[in-house]
């Protein structure tokens, strides 16, 4: 597992049914492209998070592809809508196998 | 430059308490009093002493025999100026420009009949009062810092010491070890400076510990030269900081000095070493002076006088007046056009028009500067910002090290303006 991955979600805890709400995820991660050269010249392999996808339900939100050029601590936002009471999960998929999680109970009133 | 009061008083004293001073004082020379000595005070006193030619007695109350400069103290935190090349005493004050110097706190001040009450129990009149106290630290604003634990998590936002402590413990980080700044909130002393901080910082843990994190807690949205800043971060040191806006808890956050814990809205961080930047108010004095409207002091923009009480000036950091920034360099501007007011209200002088500026540069890596600034005005309302500039993206390094380049020039211009 790479090192200081902290992965960070805000999500409303309440909301009224079929709200549209906004998400927004951070998570600390260098994303090291694979092209950067170290000072002796060596080239620093890749190591980057190439997946994210969030789930409501079980049901797939977005499911994000993400390349070397996006640039470190991949910040998303992106709105959904809560048809009703359930959880929110996250997931990053790292280049060396790890994947980082995080749920999140969204209470509709 | 060489400034005899005593031989100028025995020439000019007699006439202009005689036929130009427009008040009536106590005794025949007006007396000015002057409390802290930074960029404000140090150089109203300076300009009041040597304006004046001896038809004004200035005193200026210090607690610092040694004044160490809060601003260059993010180079010495990177690598790039000695502590003690920040420091300047007040020989030359007192020598040179006749200024009574007062090694002391002002902890009072009674309005009503003029005096400022020192820490020592001695007492000094004024006919005229400038306040220039910087800034105290809101207490409970960290939840679990507090000035007790200032050893274990710096602040390192007043010059000195502190900044010394700050760079030992960045020096003693554990290989890959995590720095955290937790950030003030709006208004606070030096706008870019934390993140000119972030820089240096970085500078010194590129070189001694690369794979180290730095993470900055921040309750603000935005903050000066952000753009630039953040420009500057991805080129020189990719992938190193990481900044936590409010929308992740950067407003939210609680520390733990004792575990080297911090707590960013319920997510907890193991930290190596933690500079704590409370949010911040006009220094202890003037509260005490009861010249404050919540934590920073009103005043009129033409001459920087309290909007309390006319006899009584607020400069710098300390005084709400407006749009500049709280900056050495706004200090300096406002003292300027203090001194001449005072000097106008108190003798036959010239007042010159209120006219201010400010410029704040910031170094991003070793000759990478980049700055903002602007010029001011006075209006009935308060300083307003007539226009400004700022370093553009990606300039070239010649431009970028010119920068630099100017603010050294300026460091060496206004400590000498301050200190003589």
């Amino acid at each position: 597992m790479a090192e200081n991955v902290t992965p960070r979600v805000r999500v409303p805890a309440t909301a009224t049914a079929g709200e549209v709400v906004t998400i927004k995820t951070l998570i600390s991660h260098r994303m090291e492209s694979g092209e950067r050269r170290d000072e002796a010249g060596r080239r620093v392999p890749r190591s980057i998070i190439h997946r994210f996808v969030a789930r409501f339900n079980g049901e797939t939100v977005i499911d994000v592809a993400m390349e070397p050029a996006i640039s470190t601590n991949p910040f998303f936002e992106f709105d959904a809508r809560v048809p009703e009471s359930g959880t929110m999960t996250f997931a990053w998929y790292d280049d060396d196998g790890s994947i980082y999680e995080e749920a999140r109970e969204i209470v509709v009133e | 430059m060489t400034h005899h009061r005593r031989t100028v008083l025995g020439g000019l004293a007699a006439g202009s308490a005689a036929f130009a001073a427009p008040m009536v004082m106590a005794q025949g020379v007006p007396r000015v009093v002057v409390v802290g000595g930074g960029a404000g005070g140090a150089t109203a006193a300076r300009y009041l002493a040597l304006e004046s030619g001896g038809a004004v007695e200035v005193t200026l109350i210090e607690p610092s025999r040694s004044y160490f400069t809060c601003f260059f103290s993010n180079l010495y935190i990177g690598g790039l100026r000695d502590m003690q090349s920040l420091g300047h005493g007040y020989g030359t004050l007192a020598a040179e420009y006749g200024i009574n110097v007062v090694h002391d706190w002002a902890v009072a001040v009674d309005r009503d009949a003029r005096v400022v009450a020192l820490a020592s129990g001695a007492s000094v009149p004024y006919d005229r009062l400038i306040l220039s106290p910087g800034i105290d630290f809101k207490n409970g604003a960290v939840p679990g810092w507090d000035v007790t634990a200032q050893d274990d998590m710096p602040h390192a936002y007043r010059g000195g010491t502190q900044a010394e402590l700050l760079k030992s413990q960045i020096l003693a980080m554990p290989e890959g070890g995590t720095f955290a700044m937790i950030a003030p909130p709006d208004p606070y002393r030096c706008p870019p400076g934390p993140y000119e901080r972030i820089s240096m910082v970085a500078t010194t843990l590129k070189a001694m510990n690369p794979r180290a994190k730095i993470l900055i807690v921040d309750p603000k949205e935005g903050f000066s030269k952000q753009a630039l800043f953040e420009e500057g971060w991805q080129r020189h040191y990719g992938g190193m900081i990481e900044r936590i806006g409010p929308d992740f808890g950067g407003a939210a956050v609680s520390v733990d000095p004792a575990a080297m814990r911090i707590d960013i809205d319920g997510i907890v961080e193991d930290v190596d070493v933690c500079n704590v930047i409370p949010a911040q108010r006009a220094g202890r004095v003037a509260h005490e002076a009861g010249l404050t409207e919540g934590d920073w002091a009103p005043v009129n923009a033409a001459d920087m006088s309290s909007r309390l009480d006319p006899a009584v000036h607020v400069l710098g950091d300390a005084a709400a007046q407006g749009d500049m920034p709280k900056s050495a360099f706004s200090a300096n501007s406002q003292a300027r056009v203090c001194a001449s007011a005072v000097l106008g209200a108190l003798t036959d002088a010239r007042v010159f028009p209120a006219v201010y500026a400010n410029t704040c540069w910031s170094l991003i890596a070793p000759d990478d500067g980049v700055k903002v600034g602007a010029s001011y005005e006075a209006t009935e309302e308060k300083i307003a910002r007539v226009d400004g500039f700022i370093s553009e993206l990606g300039e070239d390094a010649e431009t970028r090290a010119d920068t630099y380049r100017e603010s050294l020039g300026w460091y060496d211009e206004i400590t000498a303006d301050m200190f003589g």
